[in-house]
């Protein structure tokens, strides 16, 4: 369901097919209905069922038998509950930024250069650039740019913003950072689509009938843009809420900006298996929550 | 003045208005006056000027150089939002995520009126469409999205309405309907209506005023009666109805009426219907003032008379039917005839006299084209004979 808000604008087609049993349709669903279940459903499962194994009677290490052992959840939310907290903090933080950035960064590439196609094409392949060199080794490359010697702690000292102590790395700020910066040009792209079809007589209608700049963007520019700015958001919120990479102490975090995606990631590498399945299924439930009380929200009043 | 509304309509005056874009110049040294109260039509064809003269007034463009005011008040350097002018858009433009009502409401909002949903209703009811106030603008039909359209300007009470072929995507029966109830809106609510449209019926049955536009040049202005009857220019004669012209000399000029020389024989023109007295002159005559005649006819000198000719064509249109009459040395004649009778008085091939009363022909301004008989080898009707003349002439070699 909360896929609908990523076909944004598209003609509303359900119910236009006629209702009549047809084994070709069947058919050509098959491959896809197969592979669903082969990765998603069969791992869901499995998943489950893991979060409610206890310990094998012999008590190795790894060794988990079938059983209904509730506990794991329990222990989830005792041991776990301010790193999720922390999560949704860090993503929410993320997110706004991310659309406090793209917004304008996408208006200025789907409006304002309307007019000159080749310049829209470059600043899109600017944006789209980064991507063409690996997630880890952008990070990594932050890493060295925020490290205790370099360019921007050395800068910040020298300014007096931070003192000849502070540091940088590890902290809630390279976390957020990491994290806006890996996932904006997932907002950004979405609501540049949207803007890239804003037809501007509406702009220009507001304008007519009073409307002022503020107006304009609140009224109309905006309320038309939704599509892209729910699709933005919640591609930005879902990854960012499940990363493990950013907070890792080997990339931009330490053991005080752990977030849950590294929680699952370090149980299981420990063989602690339903409790780190425990832990996947929280996350899931606690994103899906925030995530159709949203689409559910835009949907309803402002989505086209 | 938020909060409240314009007393009444207000005057448009466009003063030495130039608009030139990269490229091309949209508009030359524009001056117009629109009256308060009055329904003014800007006619021309597409790329003439119209669209950018409308947008310079309601503030969508600015003009490269000349002064807009409204209401004696110059508006000229004003931002869209703070000009006393709303628009009826080509596209309507209804914003797509708002109801029926909010759209309506939309401008007095702004405006921080106080009763906006009151007077938003009442503005629906005016176009009949109260009952659908609580859809969607993609929900209504064509007709109904330009009615709300008409609401969503008429509810402010602008001092000028401006109307940018807001009909042109109405079929027929509606838009005679949509004409009708834009009359009488101006009559209820008295504001100044600058009407902008390439359908020279809609302007001439709408408007008090129409002015012709083109090149960006105003060609002529004045009442609808008055263009089609006194045409001044070759443009006006020919984009608003048809006429029938032919260049000569003039050969005696007096108080009253002038004589022109054309096919050999002397057509006498009022003089205060002509515009140049003297040298080669291009006059006129409407088709349906033309009368036909199966012998040569004796008239008095208060007729012209044109022929033998022959009846090269024969269309039936309904109300009257069309002859094309062939003159020795002179252009194709177009004549209507209302139909009096059952079938054409007379059948094609036919010899025939075509005659006018003097009072009937115009004189036109302008200055014969220096080689008139291959300037009008452009249009498709001498391309097309052209062409045939050439498959002839193949085939006569074959």
């Amino acid at each position: 369901m909360a896929f609908g808000a990523f076909a944004s604008s598209g003609p509303d087609l359900s119910g236009a097919a006629p209702r009549r049993r047809s084994y070709i349709a069947i058919i050509l669903l098959a491959p896809g209905i197969l592979y669903l279940v082969a990765t998603f459903v069969a791992p869901l499962v499995s998943l489950v069922l893991t979060s409610f194994k206890e310990p094998g009677g012999d008590f190795e290490i790894g060794e988990y038998v079938y059983a209904f052992r509730w506990e794991n959840y329990l222990e989830v939310f005792e041991r776990f509950g301010e790193i999720f907290l922390r999560t949704f903090g860090y993503s929410v933080i993320a997110t706004v930024i991310a659309l406090v950035v793209s917004y304008p960064l996408a208006y200025f590439i789907g409006v304002i250069l309307r007019p000159f196609p080749l310049w829209q094409s470059l600043v899109l392949i600017l944006v789209i650039a980064p991507f063409f060199i690996s997630f880890l080794l952008r990070t990594l490359a932050w890493k060295a740019i925020f490290a205790d010697e370099g360019p921007v702690v050395s800068f910040l000292q020298t300014v007096g913003v931070l003192g000849p102590e502070d540091y940088l790395n590890g902290t809630a700020f390279t976390v957020v950072f990491g994290l806006t910066y890996n996932f904006i040009p997932f907002m950004t792209l979405p609501i540049y689509a949207s803007l890239e079809r804003l037809d501007l007589r509406y702009v220009e209608a507001a304008g007519d009938l009073y409307a002022g700049p503020g107006a304009r963007f609140w009224r109309v520019i905006l309320p038309l843009s939704l599509p892209g700015v729910v699709s933005g958001t919640l591609l930005t919120f879902i990854p960012a809420s499940g990363d493990y990479i950013n907070a890792s102490k080997d990339f931009l975090g330490s053991t005080n900006t752990v977030m849950a995606g590294n929680v699952i990631n370090d149980l299981f590498f420990q063989s602690f298996y339903p409790v780190s399945a425990a832990v996947a299924i929280v996350l899931m439930i606690a994103i899906l929550i925030p995530v159709i009380a949203y689409v559910a929200k835009s949907g309803s009043e402002e989505l086209l | 003045m938020p909060g409240t509304f314009d007393e009444s309509g207000a005057d448009l005056e466009l003063v030495g208005v130039t608009k030139r874009f990269p490229g091309f110049t949209a508009i030359e040294n524009l001056n117009l006056m629109v009256p308060a109260g009055s329904f003014f039509a800007l006619l021309g064809p597409s790329g003439c000027g119209k669209t950018t003269t409308l947008r310079l007034v309601a503030g969508l463009e600015e003009p490269t150089a000349g002064r807009i005011l409204i209401g004696g008040k110059d508006v000229t350097s004003s931002k869209p939002h703070q000009r006393p002018v709303n628009t009826v858009f080509q596209s309507y433009a209804l914003f797509p995520h708002m109801s029926v009502l909010a759209n309506v409401e939309f401008g007095l909002k702004r405006r921080g009126m106080q009763n906006s949903r009151e007077l938003a209703h009442e503005a629906l009811r005016l176009v009949e469409l109260d009952h659908v106030a609580g859809r969607r603008p993609a929900q209504l039909s064509g007709g109904q999205q330009q009615r709300v359209a008409l609401a969503r300007a008429v509810v402010n009470r602008p001092a000028l309405l401006l109307l940018d072929e807001p009909l042109g995507a109405l079929d027929l029966k509606l838009r005679r309907q949509m004409q009708l109830e834009l009359k009488t809106i101006q009559g209820e609510v008295g504001l100044t209506f600058l009407h902008v449209t390439h359908d020279q019926e809609e302007a001439m049955t709408m408007a008090d005023t129409v002015a012709v536009m083109n090149k960006g040049r105003i060609e002529q202005m004045g009442a609808p009666e008055e263009l089609y009857e006194l045409p001044r220019t070759t443009f006006v004669a020919n984009f608003l109805g048809q006429s029938n012209l032919f260049t000569g000399d003039v050969t005696a000029s007096g108080k009253d009426a002038m004589t022109v020389r054309i096919a050999g024989v002397g057509i006498t023109v009022p003089r205060e219907r002509a515009q140049r007295h003297a040298g080669e002159v291009t006059i006129g005559v409407r088709p349906e003032k033309l009368t036909l005649h199966t012998s040569e006819p004796r008239l008095g000198s208060d007729h012209n008379v044109l022929g033998p000719g022959v009846v090269t064509d024969v269309s039936f249109t309904g109300v009257s039917t069309q002859y094309l009459v062939q003159v020795p040395g002179l252009p194709l004649i177009t004549v209507f005839a209302q139909n009096m009778a059952f079938g054409p008085v007379v059948e094609q091939g036919a010899e025939v006299w075509v005659s006018w009363r003097v009072e009937h022909g115009f004189g036109l301004a302008d200055e014969p084209e220096p080689e008139p008989k291959f300037a009008d080898d452009d249009d498709t009707k001498s391309i097309a004979v052209q062409h045939r003349q050439r498959l002839e002439d193949e085939l006569d070699e074959a």
